[in-house]
């Protein structure tokens, strides 16, 4: 049975982790590398790296910090965050990216969405979508762009399918009213979402309890959940949580029963 | 020496990267020398079943890869790589696979299901095979497929996964083995799968 798959995001500017990470482990803070390694080891299934970098220098650092990592964590990785081309995507695929996450610039040119899955297939494109729930309704929500900033008046909902209908193999949907709040996905979102496409669908927004990845997971009908400060403070731990989700039912990866091959440890910062 | 198959089917690096982890001596090839003079074959694959058939025979890869199978030399075939090996893939109008497994590759229509087919699922082995060696019976590991081989002959099923229905997850004839799932992608369950073909290719 398909397992719902349990995601960590990490911020990273010109080569460096940045927002709520707590490592005791000094050699981990900031580290992407190291990090995702890490995350592998305690059975994360996936890793979402999200290039807030505002210089060219940061982006080139961007796709070094991939090859690193793709050497490393092994692991499925998405990378995010200012993508808006193809010759882009071919890059951050080529350096070791399995998927990479389209946002503001396939609000700005839909096509661009097909462009990638028609070069590299829908599998390696994700569409996604920060979305705020429209005031006074209760259950409308609004793409938002630069990081909520900018109204498109787009119904999130619609733009989904339209960006599946593209070329999407995969939805991310991030709740700008819940992101950073701790205060549970925005669960309605997602399951409206899910109902009306039919490829993946990733919660992303508000994570900050065990029983809020269960209720997005269940009520919502994620496919999987994405989540960063939770995991990067140790508020939760990935071993934990999937035990809970799966005493309730949910299908989760257990920890693997076989062991590392030995020299993992040995270059990831431990 | 390991040769992984370089024709621009994307994820070569994450494949040669764990491959040399889990201890193989890989290196890339493009050309017929370079696979050749490898002991085994490693065939990763991403993107469309006609487009890679194609870039496969602009290389000249084609004619080596079908004596290097027929010869019953070591050979792993990933995700793509694995629909390869049948008859005929349906994807992008049809085209004609390297033929060495009787069987057609279908796009995945199981009712209900998201396609594409992402993430990680659990194992079901039909029959030892040495690529599963200290591999247990539910262990999961990472797919992302939208089409599914299905194999005419049912000895060369060695794994499936269930995704509404039993979907290939791994084919073996001989020496020739091949899985759907991404090894280099399904951490050390996937590592411990590439370190058995290292070890076949060792005995070969």
């Amino acid at each position: 049975m398909l397992a719902r798959r349990i995601i960590a995001c990490l911020d990273i500017d010109a080569g460096r982790v940045v927002k709520g990470v707590r490592f005791a482990d000094t050699q981990e803070v900031g580290d992407p590398v190291a990090l995702a390694a890490r995350y592998d080891r305690e059975g994360i299934d996936e890793l979402v790296f999200y290039d807030i970098s505002a210089s060219a220098q940061g982006r080139r650092t961007m796709l070094s910090t991939v090859a690193d990592t793709a050497a490393t964590a092994f692991i499925p990785l998405t990378v995010g965050g200012g993508v808006d081309s193809v010759e882009q995507m071919r890059l951050l695929l080529r350096a070791g990216a399995d998927k990479v996450s389209v946002n503001t610039a396939a609000v700005a040119d839909p096509a661009l969405l097909a462009r990638g899955a028609d070069k590299f297939g829908n599998q390696c494109i994700v569409l996604s979508i920060d979305a705020r729930r429209v005031s006074g309704s209760l259950a409308r929500w609004e793409v938002v762009t630069h990081g909520g900033r900018r109204a498109t008046g787009l119904d999130a909902v619609a733009w989904a399918e339209r960006g599946v209908a593209l070329g999407a193999g995969e939805v991310v949907l991030n709740s700008i009213d819940s992101d950073g709040t701790q205060g549970g996905y925005d669960v309605e979102l997602c399951r409206e979402v899910s109902s009306r496409v039919g490829v993946p669908v990733v919660a992303s927004g508000g994570a900050g309890s065990a029983q809020d990845f269960w209720r997005v997971l269940t009520e919502g009908c994620a496919d999987a959940a994405l989540a960063a400060s939770v995991f990067h403070r140790r508020e939760l731990e990935v071993a934990e949580l999937k035990a809970f989700l799966a005493a309730r039912g949910v299908p989760v990866r257990p920890a693997s029963r076989i062991e590392g091959l030995g020299e993992r440890r040995a270059d990831d910062g431990r | 020496m390991i040769a992984v198959i370089d024709y621009d089917a994307g994820n070569l690096h994450s494949v040669l990267k764990a491959a040399q982890r889990a201890g193989l001596d890989a290196e890339l090839a493009r050309s017929a020398e370079g696979l050749e003079r490898a002991r085994g074959v490693i065939l990763p694959g991403v993107g469309a079943f006609d487009t890679c058939m194609r870039r496969l025979g602009e290389q000249g890869l084609v004619e080596p890869l079908v004596r290097h199978l027929k010869a019953d030399r070591p050979f792993l075939g990933i995700c793509l790589g694995l629909q390869l090996l049948f008859d005929w893939g349906e994807e992008g109008g049809g085209a004609a696979g390297l033929g060495l497994l009787p069987g057609r590759v279908r796009r995945l229509e199981a009712p209900g299901r998201k396609v594409p087919h992402m993430g990680w699922n659990a194992l079901h082995l039909h029959s030892p095979s040495v690529l599963f060696a200290g591999i247990p019976e539910g262990e999961y590991f990472y797919f992302v497929h939208s089409f599914h081989a299905v194999p005419e002959r049912a000895e060369d099923l060695v794994a499936t996964v269930d995704y509404g229905e039993q979907v290939t997850a791994a084919v073996s004839v001989g020496r020739v083995h091949a899985v759907q799932f991404h090894p280099e992608k399904s951490s050390t369950a996937g590592l411990r799968v590439l370190a058995n073909f290292g070890r076949l290719v060792g005995d070969a």
